[in-house]
């Protein structure tokens, strides 16, 4: 599909938008493994040390930064900034190379 | 006026509000989690950080920000997509439909969260 810059940033803000709403069943599940006692809190980290595990938790890390950042631009653009034609596309652009930086740290980070 | 029965505010502008506010919340959760995360945790600590009543507070109050921007947030892109017009009949069955099961696990979340907050 060929479409405008800002239409891509818009369909994947809202793709990220209902992955998170799936990828948060499992955050919420890391988070109950995490506290609920500390032999769980072990297997939930031998856990996160496979590979398959550690791309689940990079999938939604990654929707999740690309959905905050796409997030706070519109927030910026809700405040009248950037509100062009030419603002549209710098915006999207800027959120996409912010998204794709934060997104290999994060991958760094897992990894 | 005119309100629609399936959305969260039953306005469209306390809609609009309500989903800025709740992802400034989501988005300072996550900072402040990725920050923890990021200093390195054991068991203890971590454990330590959730006995905490302000931990509590600002991690329901996430769950139910989440709650409440998911429920806005796809009801915008069920109402976008699944429409009477696009699919008839079957449009407004199937829309309600999901809208129900996406409450539903919503509620699952924000109860399972504060079993974990208070319950271990
Ligand atoms: C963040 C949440 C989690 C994700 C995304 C996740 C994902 C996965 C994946 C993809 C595998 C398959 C690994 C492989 O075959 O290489 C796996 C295995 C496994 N998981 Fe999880 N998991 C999570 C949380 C947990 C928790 C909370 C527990 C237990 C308390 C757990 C226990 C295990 C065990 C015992 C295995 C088998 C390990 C093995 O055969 O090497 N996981 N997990
Ligand atoms: C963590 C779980 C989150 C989930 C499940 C989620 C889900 C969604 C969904 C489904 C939409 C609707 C998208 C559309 O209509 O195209 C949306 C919109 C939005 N989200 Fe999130 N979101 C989350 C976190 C965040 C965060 C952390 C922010 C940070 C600022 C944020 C900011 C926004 C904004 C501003 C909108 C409105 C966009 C518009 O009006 O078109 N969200 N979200």
């Amino acid at each position: 599909m060929r479409l405008p810059i800002t239409a891509w940033s818009s369909i994947t803000h809202r793709a990220s938008g209902v992955f998170l709403f799936v990828g948060m069943a499992v955050l919420i599940w890391a988070l109950d493994a995490s506290l609920r006692s500390p032999e769980s809190f072990a297997s939930l980290q031998e856990c996160l040390s496979s590979p398959l595990a550690k791309l689940v938790i990079w999938a939604i890390l990654a929707g999740l930064i690309y959905h905050s950042v796409a997030g706070v631009k519109h927030l910026i653009m809700d405040c009248g900034i950037g509100e062009t034609m030419e603002g549209g596309r710098l915006g999207a652009g800027l959120v996409f190379a912010l998204s794709a930086v934060l997104i290999v740290l994060a991958g760094v980070w897992i990894w | 006026m005119v309100t629609a029965a399936t959305s969260y505010g039953r306005s469209g502008v306390a809609d609009w509000i309500a989903q800025r506010v709740s992802g400034i919340i989501l988005l300072a959760y996550f900072l402040f989690i990725g920050y923890v995360l990021l200093s390195g945790v054991d068991y203890a600590s971590w454990k330590a950080l959730f006995a905490q009543t302000w931990v509590k507070i600002f991690s329901l109050m996430a769950v139910l920000s989440l709650a409440a921007h998911a429920w806005i947030g796809l009801w915008s892109v069920l109402t976008d997509y699944l429409t009477e017009r696009m699919m008839g009949t079957t449009g407004n069955v199937l829309r309600l439909v999901l809208q129900v099961l996406i409450g539903i696990t919503l509620f699952v979340y924000v109860v399972w969260t504060v079993q974990i907050l208070w319950g271990y």
